[in-house]
C-alpha cells in the first residue's frame, strides 16, 4: 500500500529516459555547476544484529569520501544515514523515506538480503543509482539485475564455489556440504558443488536443517558413514559458533576436515576459540593481505574508528570509489543513466582486497583467497579462485 | 546399513526425546488438570535458555542456572496462576488461547528489550568440556551426557513425587478426572497452584541446559512447543507417563526421520501422531482409553 503512493502506474524511469537529455542539458547543469551538494543515502542497518556491519560500511564510505575531499563529480557529497534495523518488514517504507522525504539521488545499501530487495526495485523503477555494499542474493544481479544496480561484495554463490575449486585440486574426490535450508544457504551450496565438480570432486550428500534451528546432531552423526574427505559449511554469525563446537565436540575435526564460505569463520573465531583451529575457508578478503593499498586503508580506518577493519569495512570503501568513479564521469549528475552506468561498469576498483572489475552483471570479477583459521584470524594461506565471476545466470539488462 | 551410526542417531533420539518430556510433563499436567493450552510454555523454555545466558555472562558457572532456573521458574509460574491464569479456568479454549498467545509476545518484547536480538552462545561447563567417543568416528561431549543425567534424574524425581506423595495422588486424581477433586474435597486452589510452579520451573530448567547445546536465540521455544504438543497428544493428556514415553517416541522418530528420511523428516512425527488419534484418540497412556 504504502509502495503505491510513491509509485505512480507508470514507472518513473520510463519517464525519465526522455527527459534525461533535457533534464542533464538545461536543469542539471546549472544545479552541479552551482556546487549543489549530491544527497547520497546510506541505507545500512545501525541498531539490532547487524549493527556492527552497517557501522563499519558507512565508516568506510565516509573514510573514502574524505579522501576524496568530501566531493565526488565536483560535487561536495552530503550523507545521509536511515537505519533499515535489518528488518525486512520495514524495508519498503525505508526506501520511499529515502527517496521521497530525503530525496536522496544516489543510495549505498544493504545489509540484509531481504532488505535489500525493497532497493533493488526501487532501483529498477525509479532509475536511482544502488551499490550494494553486502548482501548476497543472488537475484541482485542474476534475473532481477538492472543498469543501474550494482554490487562491490559478492554473490553467496562466489566464495563457496572457490572453497569446491580448492577442494578438488587437494584431491579431494568425495565431499558433503551442511547448511541451513535458506536461500543463502542454497545458493552458496550450488557453488560449492560447481566449484568442486570443475576440479574433478563431487558432493555426495547434502545435509540441511531448518534456518535458525541448531539441533546440528542428526545431521553430524551421518558424517563418519559417508566416507568423505571433507565437509564444506554454509553457516554464519551465532549459529557459525554453535555448529564449529558441535562439529569439534562430535570428534569430526581431526577425522574430517571442515571447511566453508568464509562467513563460517568470520568475525565469529573469538566464541569458537580452539574448536575453529586449523579450518580452511574461502572469501575474497582475509588478514595478512600484505599490498600497500590494504596497509592503507586498514592504517586509514584504525586511525578513524580505532578499530580494525574487517570485510564489511573493505566492501563499503569500494562501494563509495565505484559511485565515485561514476559520478568523476558525469560530472556529478547521478541521473545521466548510461554513461554513469558505462563508466561503473568499465572501472577498475583499486581495492584492498586486490583490484577488481565487474561482470556484465555488475558483480565483482574477484580473488577468491584461500585461508586457515589461526590463533583467531583468518590468514590468507593461497589463491582459491582467481578472477572469479558469478554465472549471472538470467541477468538480461535491458 | 551404518550400524555405528544408527547406535549414534538413537542416542541423539533418547537425548532430545529426554529433553522434550521436561518441557511436555509440565504441558500435559497443565492441560489435564487445568484444562488450559499454555501456548506460552515455548517462551518459558526460551525465558530458561536465556537465564542461562545472563548467568553465565555474569561469569557465574552454569550450574548455577539450573537451581536459579527451577526457581525463577516456580516463582513466575506461581505469579501467573494467582494473577492471571486462575480466572481463565472456566472461560473456553478460545479466551486461554488468546491470553496466553498475548504472553508469547510479552515474553518475546521483553526479550528483545532487555537482550537484544541477536543469536548468542553460551558456554559449556569448563569441567565438562570434553567429548567421549560413542561409535567409531563420533564422539559425544561430556555436557551432552550430563544433561542425559539430569533429564533422568528429574524424571526419576517426578515419579516418586507422584506415586510416593499424598499431593503427588491428589495431582494424579486431578489430572485423570478433575471433578474428583472437589468429590474428594481437595484444595484445588493449591493442587493448581503446584502444577502451574512445576510445568513452569521443568520448562524453564529444560531450556537453561539446552542453552548450551542449542545457542540462544528469539523465538527458539516455537518448534519445542509445537513438538511438545505432538507428545501430550500422542502420550495422552495429563499422562506424565504418557509424555516420559511420548517424548522419547518422538525424539527417536524425529532424529530418525532427519537421519535416514530427509525429504520428509517434517512429516514423521505428525504423520504418527495422525496414526495414534485414530488408533487410540486419547493417547498411548490414557488411562481407562
Amino acid at each position: 500500500m504504502t509502495r503505491n503512493s510513491f509509485t505512480p502506474g507508470v514507472p518513473r524511469r520510463a519517464l525519465a529516459l526522455p527527459l534525461a537529455g533535457i533534464a542533464a542539458g538545461a536543469l542539471a547543469s546549472p544545479a552541479i555547476a552551482q556546487g549543489a551538494p549530491l544527497r547520497l543515502g546510506l541505507m545500512l542497518p545501525f541498531s539490532g544484529t547487524f549493527a556492527s556491519l552497517g557501522e563499519n560500511i558507512a565508516q568506510a564510505v565516509e573514510l573514502h569520501l574524505n579522501e576524496r575531499g568530501g566531493r565526488m563529480g565536483g560535487r561536495p557529497v552530503q550523507v545521509i544515514r536511515l537505519d533499515d534495523e535489518s528488518n525486512p518488514a520495514n524495508a519498503v517504507a525505508n526506501v520511499n523515506r529515502l527517496l521521497g522525504r530525503d530525496r536522496v539521488e544516489a543510495v549505498i545499501g544493504t545489509v540484509h538480503s531481504g532488505v535489500v530487495m525493497a532497493l533493488v526495485q526501487a532501483s529498477r523503477e525509479r532509475g536511482v543509482p544502488l551499490i550494494i555494499p553486502n548482501a548476497g542474493n543472488a537475484a541482485a544481479t542474476r534475473e532481477l539485475c538492472a543498469p543501474t544496480i550494482f554490487r562491490t561484495s559478492f554473490t553467496n554463490w562466489q566464495p563457496a564455489y572457490g572453497m569446491g575449486l580448492a577442494l578438488g585440486r587437494q584431491g579431494v574426490k568425495r565431499a558433503a556440504w551442511i547448511t541451513w535450508d535458506y536461500a543463502a544457504g542454497n545458493e552458496a551450496g550450488e557453488g560449492f558443488r560447481d566449484g568442486l565438480r570443475a576440479s574433478g570432486g563431487e558432493v555426495v550428500r547434502e545435509l540441511k536443517l531448518p534456518f535458525p534451528e541448531t539441533n546440528f546432531q542428526p545431521l553430524l552423526a551421518q558424517i563418519p558413514g559417508l566416507n568423505v574427505e571433507a565437509v564444506g559449511s554454509f553457516f554464519a554469525g551465532g549459529g557459525a559458533v554453535q555448529f564449529v563446537r558441535e562439529y569439534a565436540a562430535a570428534g569430526l575435526r581431526d577425522r574430517v576436515p571442515l571447511c566453508g564460505s568464509g562467513f563460517l569463520t568470520e568475525g565469529t573465531l573469538a566464541a569458537q576459540g580452539a574448536a575453529a583451529e586449523g579450518i580452511r575457508t574461502a572469501l575474497h578478503y582475509g588478514d595478512g593481505l600484505d599490498t600497500p593499498k590494504n596497509r592503507a586503508f586498514r592504517s586509514g580506518f584504525r586511525e578513524r574508528t580505532n578499530r580494525d577493519a574487517d570485510v564489511y569495512a573493505v566492501q563499503g570503501y569500494d562501494a563509495a570509489q565505484l559511485l565515485g568513479i561514476g559520478l568523476d564521469a558525469t560530472r556529478g549528475d547521478p541521473t545521466a543513466e548510461q554513461p554513469l552506468a558505462r563508466a561503473m561498469r568499465a572501472a577498475r576498483i583499486d581495492s584492498p582486497r586486490g583490484a577488481f572489475t565487474l561482470s556484465p552483471s555488475h558483480n565483482p570479477v574477484q580473488t577468491i583467497y584461500l585461508r586457515e583459521a589461526r590463533g583467531g584470524l583468518n590468514q590468507v594461506i593461497g589463491v582459491a579462485a582467481e578472477a572469479l565471476a558469478d554465472p549471472g545466470t538470467g541477468c538480461r539488462m535491458a | 546399513m551404518d550400524f555405528p551410526g544408527l547406535a549414534a542417531q538413537l542416542l541423539n533420539g533418547v537425548q532430545h526425546g529426554l529433553l522434550l518430556f521436561l518441557i511436555s510433563s509440565g504441558l500435559t499436567l497443565i492441560f489435564g488438570v487445568m484444562g488450559v493450552i499454555n501456548l506460552a510454555h515455548g517462551s518459558l523454555f526460551m525465558l530458561g535458555a536465556y537465564l542461562a545466558f545472563v548467568v553465565t555472562g555474569m561469569g557465574a558457572p552454569l550450574w548455577l542456572a539450573l537451581p536459579a532456573a527451577m526457581l525463577g521458574g516456580a516463582l513466575l509460574g506461581a505469579v501467573l496462576e494467582r494473577g492471571l491464569f486462575r480466572r481463565f479456568y472456566t472461560r473456553d479454549h478460545l479466551d486461554q488461547v488468546l491470553l496466553t498467545f498475548a504472553l508469547i509476545l510479552l515474553f518475546e518484547e521483553a526479550r528483545s528489550l532487555l537482550l537484544g536480538n541477536d543469536f548468542h552462545s553460551v558456554p559449556v561447563p569448563a569441567l565438562l568440556d570434553f567429548s567421549i567417543p560413542v561409535t567409531e568416528g563420533f564422539a559425544y561431549s561430556a555436557y551432552r551426557f550430563a544433561v542425559l543425567a539430569v533429564c533422568i534424574l528429574v524424571a526419576g524425581l517426578m515419579f516418586l513425587g507422584l506415586e510416593r506423595t499424598r499431593l503427588g495422588s491428589a495431582v494424579r486424581a486431578a489430572a485423570e478426572k478433575p471433578e474428583m477433586v472437589q468429590l474428594l474435597g481437595l484444595d484445588a486452589r493449591r493442587i493448581h497452584l503446584v502444577v502451574f510452579a512445576l510445568g513452569t520451573a521443568l520448562a524453564m530448567l529444560a531450556g537453561a541446559l539446552a542453552a548450551p547445546l542449542l545457542s540462544v536465540y528469539p523465538n527458539m521455544g516455537d518448534g519445542f512447543l509445537i513438538i511438545s504438543f505432538v507428545v501430550v497428544v500422542v502420550g495422552g493428556v495429563g499422562s506424565v507417563a504418557g509424555a516420559f514415553w511420548g517424548a522419547l517416541l518422538i525424539g527417536l522418530v524425529d532424529t530418525l526421520g532427519k537421519a535416514y528420511l530427509p525429504e520428509v523428516a517434517g512429516l514423521s512425527i505428525y504423520v504418527l501422531m495422525a496414526g495414534v488419534l485414530l488408533w487410540r484418540p486419547a493417547g498411548l497412556f490414557a488411562r481407562g482409553a
